[in-house]
């Protein structure tokens, strides 16, 4: 017996598209919204041998100053449609959609999961958001927002009332004899009942229990419920953190919360999202590296970023000039709406210091000041850098894996599949062939058995 | 059953019809699934509504409908039954056209949505990706549900909710839709790297719905789709259905026994449009039929006698329920299109039987006459019913 077993690595893509890190004026940007987009994306992540693709959410288009915002891609295909047609055109890849918990019923959405899930043989992911704010409300029925402190409560409740719909059938009441003529073993298949805070429903759910028996089920979110919400019933987390120190005090912090749910280690994976700028050479990747941020912060895109922050209007000032003299606005932010990355600027005064006194230091202009502090790429260098910087993270349990975002539509992904993958395959870290049929098996998870005792409402 | 024409073709070539059918499960026979060849157990799968698919679209249909309800297939209307003799589960019908759309050309997928349950913005965007993933052969049919066992699934409305209610409802419903489909013009994506935008914002439009179940402010999250205006539809089962397909659809299906019954019907919609004030929008009127086709028309009625027998009653529908020959069937729905129709939605008895019987059997007789296309020649759905791709309603206007 010598060294413990390697960690195996999981990789997973999100498609490239309302983001400003989406880069739509190189010349190799196709379409966000032609289906050729999703099924060249899905093909090259399925080719890859990549655990799923993955597909954000947005409910209302993003609005800066009381306009729509015109800087970044606008628009994206409906998530449960595309995912479904994509299945038809992969065999293997998991099929990841962000719906979200406030705009939308468990019925509707457990059925459409179900559906899913048996119209790609197992291959489906639900990655549950709460956004919950009246902005987004305005375009749905319920009239529909939350209290920022219900979003959980009503995610938590949510997620239950959807596997109770799961698990209301076990999977062995269908026996289709056409000779006996019994269609169904069990008269009451499908019968469920929930009485809760946020629902009080109860029935019969009408699609049968699919591969996978629940779909998998993803977090995104970072705030002290949002990592419980997770440790309590997710099966990966969507994360924020792609380096070491960040990463592993995450991934220690919510790996921590798992035991006091009766869960162990593996059954949560912690999957960073991972942007990267690959090159021939290190040398040459760092300077593509430093293009591709100019591209993605132009001058007017960092004022509007700063106005996140300051929560007014900054279009006076220039982009190549100092950071604003005058305090953010602090408050409800109403200038930026829309965005969940306002949402991180808790304390914008203390950021507002914070980025003054950087400015100073290292003499930057606002410009520059944006490009040093938003997202830089996670990952550059050539194919082997790259290569050895995901592994490292990963066997420092800075991770279990990450989901790849590419700048650039559909073909960002491409050069990834064709020179990391092949090196990571070759460390033993990563799969050469899918092992198994569906998402669960990718990600190793074990499928989840109904309570044989349930009782569904007499 | 009246004598077939002998002519195969008529000196002054007759209008072509439009056909479709209708899918759900194995059929509409409640005992459908125990029939030879109609594979039960693979109704859960792609595979199986792939295979279905294809066949009609081997036999150049218009478009298939999928059936759907937000709540368990039951014989009682007032909810569950206890049945275990009959099919129970369904596939959310979006997502099964969405998944057989990337494996066929040029049918048209026209999904069943529950108005009454769902939220409109939801479902535009999902009907509009769908005309995005199959390039343009996207529409929805119209559902309304007054059931209290469904309401009770989504547990935030009191029941009974009046018809009229329900219907106006799906009305605002399909208002809601349709503007947000044309809430991006055409071209707003401009992608000008010289000003750094990406769209038009002023090609982007609120849609500001405010009505009696919902207000909804706009624009849609998803661009334009290819046909503009996907396919709206909707059953005319009574006067409220009616006003429905007057006010909201492009194509109605007329549930009626006979040919009196489809003028009456015709007519009643006919006058509707004309008071809804949309009378020079082209509106195709679809007479719904059930059917069990056989070569032979003893074998077509001991068919359904049999599955008559296997379900413990005689198979009653809505509307008319045929048996008969593809012939007798042809003559039918020609005598018929004289009440106003411009083509027929059938549903098969038995899918994995009348199907093929209506894509082998009836279609090639429908050709022999003249009346029914000979290969596809449009490939939107639009297209194949004659329907023009509307312009933007923001498009046309000059700017502000
Ligand atoms: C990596 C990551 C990705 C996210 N993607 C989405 C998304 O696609 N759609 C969305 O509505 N919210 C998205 N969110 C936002 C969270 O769901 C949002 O922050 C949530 O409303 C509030 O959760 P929190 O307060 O726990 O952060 C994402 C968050 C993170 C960290």
């Amino acid at each position: 017996m010598s060294t413990a077993p390697i960690k195996q690595i999981h990789l997973a893509a999100h498609f490239p598209g309302v983001n400003n890190t989406t880069v739509w004026s190189d010349p190799a940007a196709g379409s966000h919204i032609d289906f050729d987009s999703f099924v060249h994306f899905a093909r090259t992540a399925e080719r890859a041998k990549l655990d799923f693709l993955f597909l954000a959410e947005g409910l209302r288009l993003r609005e800066q100053g009381g306009k729509i915002y015109d800087l970044d891609v606008v628009g994206r295909p409906d998530t449960f449609t595309v995912l479904a047609a994509l299945a038809a055109v992969t065999d293997r890849i998991g099929l990841t959609g962000t719906i979200n918990s406030t705009f939308n019923e468990p019925y509707e959405v457990a059925r459409q999961f179900a559906s899913l899930d048996h119209l790609s043989e197992g291959r489906a992911a639900w990655n549950v958001v709460t956004s919950w704010d009246a902005f987004t409300g305005e375009n749905f029925r319920r009239g529909g927002f939350l209290p920022r402190g219900d979003r959980y409560s009503r995610a938590r409740e949510f997620l239950a009332t959807a596997n109770e719909l799961f698990d209301s059938w076990d999977g062995s009441e269908i026996v289709a004899d056409a000779g006996s003529g019994a269609f169904l073993r069990d008269a009451r298949a499908g019968a469920f009942a929930h009485r809760g805070q946020h629902f009080d429903i109860e029935g019969r759910f009408n699609v049968p229990r699919s591969p996978q028996g629940r779909p998998v089920i993803f977090q995104a979110g970072d705030s002290e419920e949002g990592r419980e919400f997770a440790a309590a019933g997710a099966d990966a987390i969507f994360g924020r953190y792609g380096t070491l120190d960040e990463g592993r005090a995450f991934y220690t912090d919510v790996k921590g919360r798992l035991a006091k749910y009766g869960r162990t280690h593996d059954q949560l994976k912690i999957l960073p999202a991972a942007t990267f700028v690959l090159g021939d050479t290190d040398a040459e990747a760092h300077e593509s590296a430093h293009e591709v941020r100019r591209l993605q912060v132009s001058g007017q895109t960092a004022i509007k970023y700063l106005e996140h922050v300051w929560n007014r209007d900054l279009s006076a000032y220039d982009p190549d000039g100092p950071l604003p003299a005058i305090d953010p606005e602090v408050g409800e932010n109403t200038i930026a709406l829309g965005r969940a990355s306002v949402r991180q600027f808790r304390d914008p005064l203390e950021t507002a210091r914070q980025w003054r006194e950087l400015a100073r230091a290292k003499n930057l202009s606002i410009r520059e000041l944006v490009i040093a502090t938003t997202a830089d790429q996670t990952f550059v260098g050539s194919a082997a850098t790259i290569a050895e910087s995901i592994n490292e993270l990963v066997q420092a349990d800075a991770a279990d894996g990450f989901i790849l975002v590419p700048h650039i539509t559909p073909g960002g992904l491409d050069v990834f599949a064709d020179t990391v993958i092949p090196l990571l395959q070759e460390k033993g870290v990563f799969r050469t062939e899918y092992e198994g049929a569906t998402l669960r098996d990718h990600l190793g998870l074990s499928v989840p058995v109904p309570d044989p005792a349930r009782q569904p409402a007499p | 059953m009246s004598v077939s024409s002998s002519s195969p073709s008529s000196p002054s070539s007759p209008q072509p019809l439009h056909l479709a059918v209708s899918l759900d499960g194995a059929g509409r026979h409640p005992a459908a699934w125990r029939e030879p060849g109609a594979r039960p157990a693979e109704l859960f799968t792609a595979r199986y509504w792939a295979g279905v698919v294809a066949e009609a679209e081997a036999g150049l249909l218009d478009f298939v409908t999928f059936e759907d309800a937000l709540a368990l297939q039951s014989a009682s209307p007032a909810g569950p039954d206890a049945r275990t003799d009959q099919v129970r589960g369904r596939l959310d019908a979006v997502l099964t056209a969405a998944r057989v759309a990337p494996l066929t050309r040029r049918i048209g997928l026209v999904p069943a949505v529950t108005a009454t349950h769902t939220e409109p913005f939801h479902i535009s965007k999902a009907i509009a990706t769908l005309d995005h993933v199959s390039r343009g052969r996207a529409g929805l049919r119209i559902l309304v549900s007054g059931l209290p066992h469904e309401a009770r699934h989504f547990g935030r409305r009191s029941t009974p909710i009046p018809a009229g209610e329900l219907y106006e409802e799906a009305a605002d419903h399909v208002e809601v839709i349709r503007r947000l489909w044309d809430s991006w013009e055409d071209d707003a994506e401009i992608r000008d790297v010289a000003t750094g935008r990406f769209v038009d914002r002023d090609k982007l439009h609120y849609i500001d719905f405010e009505g009696r179940h919902f207000s909804v402010r706009g624009p849609s999250i998803t661009p334009r789709p290819p046909q503009g205006q996907p396919l709206v539809s909707a059953l005319g089962d009574g006067v409220a259905a009616y006003d429905l397909i007057a006010r909201s659809a492009d194509v109605g299906y007329v549930a009626a026994r006979d040919d009196d019954e489809a003028r009456t019907a015709v007519a009643a919609i006919r006058r509707a449009r004309e008071s809804s004030g949309l009378a020079a929008h082209p509106l195709h009127l679809f007479g719904d039929l059930t059917v069990f086709l056989d070569e032979d028309a003893a074998a077509a009625e001991d068919r359904l006698d049999r599955l008559d027998t296997r379900a413990g009653h005689p198979y009653r529908d809505d509307t008319a329920v045929f048996t008969g020959t593809p012939r007798q069937l042809a003559d039918l729905l020609q005598e018929r299109r004289t009440a106003g129709l411009s083509g027929f939605r059938l549903r098969p008895g038995v899918i994995a039987h009348d199907l093929p019987a209506i894509t082998r059997g009836l279609v090639p007789e429908l050709q022999r006459r003249g009346v029914f296309r000979r290969e596809y020649e449009a490939d939107t759905l639009r297209g194949l019913l004659g329907l023009d791709r509307p312009a933007g309603r923001h498009a046309a206007r000059p700017a502000a």
